[in-house]
């Protein structure tokens, strides 16, 4: 599982989450410039901005904990 | 009409953005993906069928939690906490939370230590080949159906919510699944139910966020309930939004059942059931690395299953106070085959199981909606994936491999199981054109899940804690609580009101006469075994090592402090369920 030598799941899901919040906050600034003629219910609250970032912060932070370079020293550091 | 050609002249819900198709896209990839760097890891049957016991409690418990909350999960009940109210949460909390404890702290120690693969092969072990080819031929054709119905039911959300061609949806879904479970086994299918379960939560959470600061709170929530159903003229109104203090008599809440059909029917039986001896979950909890994981694993999964209900059963809430048409009236949403009649359609109705996506359309934007879609996506794979790498391990271990060809090597296993895993999707697609063309069948095979359930809970039971139970009492026990459940079940077909001795009130609801059937079935189950034990001859207590309360020395775990104890975290959890409870008596 996270033997070092793989990637762990972690890795995944960091990945998943990085790339899908970037593209939402994107889309969030995009609307925030051009707001859509049609708006969904509380679009002043700019969902997609805020929540847009969190999933690309979370994903950032587990891309870069669980990345391989990390999972090798924390191996190192326990044998 | 059949049901297929009523959808294709359905209006849809939402209308994909450019962006949307993007993180669609690129969930696709990064599945197949996953399935390809996984290959290399499944080499040997332990690794293909069984992960090579080597995930973490985290890991194990997501995916325990994740392969559950897949197939029509998310939207059925959604749906139902939009039909029933807050009494759907039942089915999460005293309908999940005591059993899953309940398999982390006295079950699973067994599971574990037997090294089975399978729960039928556990009853290989405890009863012999009799209970073991009724409970793994049954969990076989189960599982297949419902891969299938899962495959059938997305390809209908995917025409309803976005207009998609159903062909299209089952052949794509269908294609990922197999190629991603067939190249990597069951560490793939684990791996993406984690994925899938940061999806879920990710696209799913706004929902109830946004919905309570619109609705003004719970309790803005609960008001703007109340009124809309008086308006509506709805009997017992207050009743939506109160988890015990309706259930009194049968006929005070919407679901027409009463607390013991809750506590027995739902918590000790159905629950029991599914949660401790269905092998698509336990299949999981089995891949942990260690005792102490595995005990684990289903007290992290019910953690996060407490959870659930927020962005589940919330947004069913959420619809009844806050759903409107577009010329500014309440909303009333109706029974599918009524919103999918030629007359639903012509007057625009909707199902029970739209309010999600429904909600989804109402706060989300292009990106947010993609994410959404995706994570329905998700958990129909999932369901799909969970049944067919369930299935695939009970044909392989314990259906050829103690049935057809013993000598079989752990190689041709591997190569076997990658073959079945596609020709159980195979199977599955047949599966969903069956239903497709015949609409009712799902009814009867989700009846049919339940026949077997709660009497293989009583056999599973019995088999641990009390050494006496003889193999000639383990099956025919589980024969007989499988056939009196079929029975019942027929007799209220037969003449509906059976359903006043069945379920103990005419106002019993279809879920209420599930639960008092699966407590009268389980019942039997275990006094027959009781019976037929007593007049056989029952095994010596050499064959039963390592199957059996008191003969299976259960090795002490290393726990560096009580902080790090599976029966802390147990408790913690429970204390949890109990607030909750009280919260919303």
């Amino acid at each position: 599982m996270k033997s070092g030598s793989h990637l762990s799941i972690w890795f995944f899901t960091g990945l998943c989450l990085g790339v899908t919040g970037a593209l939402i906050f994107a889309t969030g600034i995009y609307e925030i410039m051009n707001p859509p003629a049609n708006k969904v219910v509380l679009y002043d609250l700019h969902a997609n901005v805020w929540w847009g970032a969190v999933l690309l912060i979370s994903g950032l932070f587990f891309v870069i904990y669980f990345s391989p370079a990390n999972e090798r020293k924390r191996l190192a550091g326990k044998s | 009409m059949n049901l297929a050609l009523l959808l294709l002249n359905t209006p849809t819900l939402v209308h994909l953005s450019a962006v949307d198709l993007v993180i669609i896209v690129f969930y696709f990839a990064l599945v197949l993906g996953i399935g390809l760097y996984l290959k290399g890891q499944a080499n040997t049957g332990e690794d293909f069928f069984m992960a090579g016991r080597e995930m973490t409690a985290w890991v194990a418990g997501l995916a325990f939690l994740s392969a559950n909350l897949g197939s029509l999960e998310l939207m059925g009940w959604a749906g139902n906490s939009y039909k029933y109210g807050i009494l759907a949460a039942h089915w999460y909390w005293i309908g999940a939370i005591p059993s899953m404890l309940f398999l982390a702290l006295v079950m699973m120690p067994f599971y574990y230590v037997c090294k089975t693969h399978s729960v039928p092969g556990y009853l290989k072990l405890r009863f012999g080949v009799g209970a073991q080819a009724i409970s793994s031929i049954s969990f076989a054709f189960m599982t297949v159906l419902m891969s299938g119905i899962n495959m059938y039911a997305m390809a209908v959300v995917m025409k309803v919510v976005l207009g998609w061609d159903l062909n299209l949806s089952i052949l794509v879904s269908s294609l990922t699944v197999a190629a991603y479970v067939a190249l990597g086994g069951l560490r793939s299918a684990i791996f993406n139910e984690v994925l899938q379960f940061f999806l879920i939560w990710a696209g799913a959470l706004l929902i109830p966020i946004l919905g309570l600061i619109e609705a003004g709170g719970w309790s803005g929530l609960q008001a703007k309930i109340l009124q809309n159903l008086t308006e509506l003229n709805v009997p017992n109104p207050g009743s939506y939004t109160h988890l015990w203090s309706t259930l009194g008599s049968f006929s005070s809440n919407p679901m027409g059942i009463n607390w013991a059909g809750i506590v027995f029917g739902l918590g000790a039986v159905i629950a029991m059931g599914y949660w401790t001896t269905d092998f698509l979950v336990v299949q999981r909890v089995l891949s942990a690395k260690d005792l102490r994981s595995a005990e684990l694993a289903p007290i992290i999964g019910a953690a996060f299953k407490m959870c659930v209900p927020f962005i589940v059963i919330l947004p069913g809430l959420l619809g009844l106070a806050l759903l409107r048409d577009p010329q500014g009236h309440l909303l009333r949403l109706v029974p599918a085959n009524l919103a999918w009649s030629p007359e639903g359609q012509a007057q625009g109705l909707h199902g029970y199981d739209e309010v999600l996506p429904l909600m989804l359309a109402r706060y989300c934007g292009p990106g947010l909606l993609g994410l959404g879609i995706t994570a329905l996506i998700a958990g129909f794979m999932s369901g799909m994936a969970g049944n067919v790498s369930a299935f695939t391990t009970v044909w392989t271990y314990d259906i050829y491999g103690t049935l057809i060809n013993k000598n079989a090597t752990d190689d041709f296993k591997v190569k076997m199981g990658r073959w079945i895993t596609v020709i159980g999707v195979i199977i599955s697609i047949g599966t969903a054109y069956l239903v497709m063309h015949t609409q009712s069948i799902m009814d009867y095979v989700q009846a049919l899940f339940s026949f077997f359930i709660a009497p293989l809970f009583g056999t599973v039971l019995l088999g641990m804690l009390w050494k006496r139970a003889t193999p000639a009492g383990g099956w025919t026990g589980l024969l007989a609580g499988t056939l009196s459940s079929v029975g019942m079940y027929t007799w209220v077909k037969i003449d509906p009101n059976a359903v006043r001795y069945v379920a103990l009130s005419l106002d019993a609801q279809d879920q209420a006469q599930n639960m008092f059937r699966a407590l009268w079935c389980c019942l039997i189950c275990v006094i027959v075994t009781v019976v037929v034990s007593l007049v056989t001859k029952p095994k010596p207590d050499s064959e039963l090592k390592d199957v059996v309360y008191g003969l299976t020395p259960i090795p002490k775990a290393e726990h560096t402090s009580w902080f790090h104890s599976p029966i802390f975290w147990g408790a913690v959890v429970a204390i949890a369920f109990v607030i909750l409870q009280i919260i919303f008596w």
